[in-house]
This record gives C-alpha cells, sequence and structure tokens, in this order.
C-alpha cells in the first residue's frame, strides 16, 4: 500500500469534509450559548402535570416578560430563554409562574453577564493560540536531531497544519449542526477543542517519531519510501488507539447525559479526524514540503 | 530499573493495596463493615470522602462582581480578601459543606465565586453571599453590674453608634511594645471616627468594648480600654500569634472596607438532575471501561492480559488521587478521567506494536520486549508532553468545569506513564518472558 503517492485523493477527501464546513462557518458562524453570549437559561419543572411550552410562553408574553424562547424539555417541565435576568427579574417571572401554573421548582438555572461572556471569548482564543505556538515549540525543540537535508521545523509545521484541520473539522461540522440542529457551543466546546489539540499532536508525533528513527535506519531510501513505510508500521497502533478512545467516547454519548452530550460529540469527530489527519496528512504533508525543498535547491 | 524486578513488583503490590484502602467505599460485605480511614495528622488531614461537583451534587455557583468605586485603590485587595472571609464563614454558618469561595482579579475586575453544592435553600444562600458586612463596636450598658466588667457576656453590650463607616483601615503588625508581646491588630479611625472614639474611651476607661460582625462578637474576651485615644488610632493588644491578628484584621476590614456584591452570573442544578448524572456517568465509564478491556483481550490475548492488569491498577491509583489531592469530581472531570483511560491503553499500545514488530524481526523474547519498551518510549514521552502542554493552558484559562477537567486528565496522564512503563513492564517481565523460558 501506497499512502505518500495517493497522497492528493487524501487531501482532496479532507477539503470534502472542511469546505462546507468553511462555508457554513463564514454564512452562519456559530451558534453561541449563554457562556459566551450572556443570557440566563431556566429549567422549571411544574408540580402540576403536563403543562405546554406553548401556553408558558403565550403568558409570559401577556406578561410583558422579555423571552427570547420555551422549549419543552419534558412532559413537565420548560426550558426559558432570555437575556441575562438578574435576582430580582428571576423572582418576579417564578412569582408569575406560580400564581398561573402551580407550584414550581427550578430543575437548572444558568446566568451569565455580558463582562463574564466577552471575558471568556477573549480567554478562550487566546488559550488555543498559546497551546498551538507552545505544541510548535516543543516538537521543533524534540525533533532538532532529525538527520539533513529534513528540517525539524518541518515537523513542527507540519504537526501544526494536521492540528489546525483537526480544529477546522470540529469547528466547522459544529456550525453546521449549529445552523440546521439548533446545537451551542459553550465552554465546555473549548475544553473539547484544546482536548483535541492535544490528542491530535499525539497521533502525529507517533508516526513523527517513527519517520525520525527510520530516516537514521535507512539512509539508502528516499525520503517518500521511508515515510510511507513508517505510516504503514504504525498504522496498527494509530487505529487501535484512536479505536479504544472511540469506544470510551461512544459509551459517554450515549449514556452519559444530556449536559455533556454535544462536547463528547466534539471530542469523539476531534479525534476521528485527528487519527486520519496524522496518517493521511500530516506524514504526506512532510514529503510535499521535502520535494519542494529539493526543487528548489 | 532495578536488576531484580521482583522488588518493583512487591513495591506495585503494596501501592495497589494502599489505593484499595483509600478507594474502598462504605459496603457490607460477608458481616463486616468495611470502610475507607480517615487520615488525620497534624501537617495532612483528609476525610477521603469523594467530592462532588455542582453538577454532580446539585447546588448553586455565584459569580459576584464587587464595586470598587468607593475603596482606595491600595486597600482594594484587603477588602475583597476581606469580603470573602465574611461570605466563607456565612455559607460555613449555613452549614453548607464543601463550600468553596475564591477571588478573582482581573485587570479592571474585582470577584468573588461562590460555589455553593448541595444546599437546598438558594434563596437564603444567595443572600447570605450577597449582604454586606456590617462592623460595630459595642460598650457595656450602663446598668450592666460591676461584676459583668470582667466576665461580660455577649448581651451585656449595646451599640456604642461607632461602626464600619468610621473605620479607615485594619492592619495586624509585630508588636513594638516589649510589655505586649506577639502580634498587635492597629486600627485607623476616619475624622467622625476619631471624634467618638475619643468620647467613647473617655466614659469607658478600664472598662471592655467589643466588636460585632453581623451581629457576633468577634475576638471574645473583648479588649479593654486602656487609655483615651484622642487621635484616632488605636491598638487591639493581647498576645495574638501572626494568624489570629491576621484573621481579626480581615475581619475589621470587612466592615471597615464594605464593597457591595453584585452577582453576575449563577448557576443553579436541582437536586435530581445530578444524582441522575452520577447514575449515567458511572454507568457510562463502566461501558467504556469495559469494552476497552474485550478489545485488549480479544486483540493483544495474553499480552493484553497484561495491559488490563496495569489498567486496572491505574484506575485504582488515580481514584485514590483524586481522595487525596482532594479533587472535586465534575461531568466533565469523569470526561477528562475516562480519556485518560484511553491514554493509558494508547501507551500499552505502542509498546506491544513494538513488541511485536521486534519478534517479527527475529529477536528473543526478552530483547524484544526491552527493544519494544525503549524504542516506544520517545513517542510515548512526546506525545504525553503535548497533551500535559494543553492541560496546563487548559488550567491556567479555565474556572471550574473546565479546571477539574483538565486536573483529571493531567493526573490521568502522569500515572498511565508509570503504568504503562512500571506497571506492565514489570508484570510482562515476571509472568510473560520466564513463562516461556
Amino acid at each position: 500500500m501506497n499512502i505518500v503517492k495517493k497522497r492528493n485523493w487524501f487531501f482532496i477527501f479532507s477539503l470534502l469534509i472542511i469546505i462546507p464546513g468553511l462555508i457554513s462557518l463564514s454564512l452562519w458562524g456559530l451558534r453561541l450559548g449563554i457562556d459566551f453570549a450572556g443570557g440566563t437559561l431556566w429549567e422549571i419543572k411544574f408540580d402540576q402535570q403536563e403543562i405546554s411550552s406553548h401556553a408558558v410562553f403565550q403568558y409570559l408574553k401577556e406578561q410583558q416578560e422579555e423571552i427570547s424562547s420555551v422549549a419543552q424539555t419534558n412532559e413537565n417541565s420548560v426550558l426559558l430563554r432570555m437575556k441575562s435576568a438578574d435576582e430580582l427579574k428571576i423572582s418576579e417571572i417564578k412569582n408569575k409562574l406560580n400564581s398561573k401554573f402551580g407550584k414550581t421548582t427550578d430543575v437548572r438555572l444558568q446566568t451569565v453577564g455580558p463582562i463574564v461572556s466577552a471575558e471568556l471569548t477573549k480567554k478562550a482564543v487566546v488559550a488555543v493560540l498559546v497551546s498551538i505556538l507552545a505544541i510548535v515549540l516543543y516538537i521543533t525543540w524534540s525533533f532538532r536531531q532529525i538527520p539533513k537535508p529534513t528540517s525539524s521545523i518541518s515537523f513542527g509545521i507540519c504537526t501544526i497544519i494536521a492540528l489546525v484541520h483537526d480544529v477546522i473539522v470540529v469547528v466547522g461540522i459544529f456550525a453546521i449542526l449549529g445552523r440546521f440542529f439548533q446545537i451551542e457551543i459553550d465552554s465546555l466546546f473549548i475544553t473539547a477543542l484544546l482536548t483535541v489539540i492535544g490528542f491530535s499532536v499525539h497521533d502525529t508525533i507517533v508516526v513523527f517519531d517513527r519517520i525520525r528513527e527510520n530516516l537514521k535506519k535507512y539512509s539508502s531510501f528516499s525520503f517518500e519510501e521511508v515515510v510511507n513505510h513508517s505510516i504503514l508500521q504504525t498504522f496498527a497502533r494509530s487505529l487501535n488507539t484512536s479505536l479504544t478512545v472511540v469506544f470510551v467516547l461512544l459509551a459517554l454519548f450515549l449514556f452519559g447525559g444530556e449536559s455533556i452530550k454535544y462536547f463528547i460529540l466534539a471530542l469523539l469527530i476531534g479525534i476521528i479526524s485527528g487519527t486520519y489527519s496524522s496518517i493521511f496528512n500530516a506524514a504526506p504533508l512532510l514529503v510535499v514540503w521535502h520535494n519542494l525543498v529539493r526543487k528548489r535547491a | 530499573m532495578p536488576k531484580n524486578p521482583r522488588i518493583v513488583l512487591l513495591f506495585i503490590i503494596c501501592l495497589t493495596i494502599l489505593a484499595i484502602v483509600v478507594d474502598l467505599p462504605k459496603i457490607k460485605i460477608f458481616g463486616f463493615n468495611l470502610s475507607h480511614p480517615k487520615i488525620n495528622t497534624s501537617f495532612f488531614k483528609r476525610d477521603l470522602e469523594p467530592k462532588l461537583g455542582l453538577d454532580l451534587a446539585g447546588g448553586v455557583q455565584l459569580t459576584m462582581s464587587a464595586d470598587m468605586s468607593k475603596i482606595e485603590e491600595k486597600d482594594r485587595d484587603n477588602a475583597l480578601e476581606s469580603a470573602k472571609n465574611i461570605v466563607e464563614n456565612r455559607v460555613n454558618s449555613l452549614g453548607v459543606a464543601e463550600a468553596v469561595v475564591q477571588t478573582a482579579k482581573t485587570q479592571s475586575q474585582y470577584r468573588l465565586i461562590c460555589e455553593l453544592p448541595g444546599v437546598s435553600d438558594v434563596e437564603q444562600a444567595i443572600e447570605a453571599c450577597k449582604k454586606t458586612a456590617h462592623l460595630e463596636f459595642r460598650t457595656l450598658k450602663a446598668d450592666a453590674s460591676q461584676e459583668a466588667t470582667i466576665s461580660a457576656k455577649p448581651e451585656d453590650f449595646e451599640s456604642a453608634n461607632l461602626g464600619g463607616k468610621d473605620l479607615k483601615r485594619a492592619q495586624a503588625q509585630p508588636s513594638q511594645d516589649p510589655q505586649t508581646p506577639g502580634y498587635v491588630i492597629s486600627l485607623e479611625f476616619n475624622g467622625d471616627g476619631a471624634k467618638r472614639l475619643e468620647e467613647i474611651t473617655k466614659n469607658n476607661l478600664d472598662k471592655p468594648m467589643a466588636m460585632y460582625l453581623d451581629d457576633q462578637p468577634i475576638s471574645w474576651p473583648p479588649p479593654v480600654i486602656r487609655a483615651v485615644i484622642s487621635d484616632g488610632n488605636a491598638q487591639i493588644s493581647g498576645n495574638f500569634t501572626a494568624k489570629e491578628a491576621k484573621q481579626l484584621a480581615i475581619q475589621l476590614n470587612a466592615g471597615a472596607l464594605p464593597i457591595p456584591l453584585k452577582i453576575e452570573s449563577q448557576t443553579r442544578v436541582g437536586p435530581t438532575i445530578g444524582s441522575g448524572s452520577i447514575e449515567k456517568s458511572f454507568f457510562a465509564t463502566a461501558v467504556g471501561l469495559t469494552s476497552v478491556v474485550v478489545f485488549m483481550l480479544i486483540y493483544y490475548r495474553f499480552l493484553g492480559l497484561f495491559a488490563v492488569i496495569a489498567l486496572a491498577i491505574y484506575s485504582l491509583v488515580v481514584l485514590s488521587l483524586f481522595k487525596l489531592i482532594p479533587v472535586t469530581l465534575t461531568l466533565a472531570g469523569v470526561a477528562g478521567f475516562v480519556l485518560s483511560i484511553g491514554m493509558a491503553v494508547d501507551a500499552n499500545i505502542l509498546i506491544f506494536e513494538r513488541m511485536k514488530e521486534e519478534l517479527r524481526w527475529g529477536k528473543p523474547k526478552l530483547e524484544a520486549l526491552f527493544a519494544g519498551f525503549e524504542r516506544a518510549w520517545s513517542s510515548i514521552r512526546d506525545s504525553n508532553v503535548s497533551s500535559l502542554i494543553t492541560t496546563a493552558i487548559l488550567f491556567n484559562f479555565g474556572t471550574g468545569a473546565i479546571r477539574g477537567f483538565a486536573l483529571t486528565l493531567a493526573i490521568g496522564i502522569l500515572v498511565s506513564m508509570f503504568s504503562a512503563i512500571i506497571v506492565s513492564k514489570t508484570l510482562i517481565r515476571i509472568f510473560w518472558v520466564r513463562k516461556i523460558k
């Protein structure tokens, strides 16, 4: 099997996944949850059975309360969304609901003020950039003894390209999911992205490490042959590792409960993408880089 | 690695037993009541109960911004520290176990973050966090008996019309006077306060003056007025340790530097959603672990068995670390732990794949074993270091859930390196290589 030779096909496959996501991202952006956009999310359970979200919405509208939406979460509970509400507002609405629909209990309530959400957004961007930079530096340092004419910086850069690929895949898919399935991103999504970054690099390094070793061992072979050989040697490991992680994540996705469902989904997509990109993008890209440098020389 | 793997094996067995003891839940087996011990030494105390975060135990998290507009620049840090202390005391008096109050400071914002897991009366808890502290100085009631001067009770005092608004700041410092060793608290009153203080000290010379914060007396028995103070600079001495003096200064400052707190963000989680999440995540973890075990056994057979044993030891050690540190478990934290299981297996897979290759190249078993561990090491090291870099950044960037995730993942990665390199290697060296020989 010659993966490196068919590299353009694999690059095209990546683009097929990435481009719709990018289009969706530029047209509609991500659907920001209240962590980033600010606001109040409030799930209320009515002791009286079966009250429809529609009735609640109508009633609160009559009462001139500014509610953006009411969604049914269970037969007797609803989820309210509104602008960031303070204590007074919350108890006012609660009193109104109690007098109209009977006793209620708060299942959960989350309010995020505009200052907190703005700070979080800034921090998230900084965190992603800082971790990318730190990893590039570490890899360049770790691969400093690579035999000439290959440069250790090419390993660092190709790792980053694979990593950015994975980030874009996840973000793009969530832009699509946000547009068509109303799935929002929250601060856990950033956590997922950073974990995917870590994992993507993890995967890529294993392949690169083998290339580093084989370059010393098989100096008579061409760079392209060494890379392809290294990919094949580490293939079983890459697949097996991803499989075990995917098993675990699938279990969490299916049985782990509603509040971390999309966090796990982001991880799942990212890790599958990470495995793909380390085998089919990162290592073949090294060859592309190598050939470009040689042509110029 | 020592020449004799048996010593290492012994160490691993001891460690595992220790971890099991720490992990023991409260259960009854064959009529014996089993439970984990409590650690209670002077410098290290742990009750070893699992700590559950907001999303698992239910409760409230409040992010409150402090209005510092009326506080002088140099007093702001003290004011925030005092507010934190007071809020802590209040939530503790509500009986909220595991309450955490943190200060958070950015360039322009001073904040308090309160986490109150398992709290039942949410409104009461929020009120307790938000309330501004009220400091009052009190003197003996006019009709108090003569004995009361010596052994006064809190109810013998009445307001001296001197309070937090009259006090500029309080500060703990080492005593300059050899007559009164230890630490003292110096109080600085403002103009009105200084006038009132002069009056009070004149009228109550050699009588006690008590201080009340939110109607609770602080520093009991109360200090006694020794002199008439006319310049507004008072000193409380009483052979305090540095810690006691600092604590008292913090409490006084809470009154002197009151900062209105505004709730910026809050999260409330009902208790039912929490217990549902525990069951779900427990089940998910069990399913995930089982599938990994089955996969390893099918694919790697006998070698896989060692990985599974190493994985079991790994899980026990990580869980006991969670209890010892202690780590507050949240849903995201559980996810971090489960993900680290995947990484722990990865290290084993890397080694096994390498061993298989070495065997295929015709190396004898023992040599293939060593080569597998040695050659796989650079990948394991590099990949785990880069994952640790991201967890460190996550830990600095995040609050609450994100920190929990980063911490559990980082602990998991570190222990997984130990488990793959020491535990699997020793087990294989003793039981696999010997058997074949």
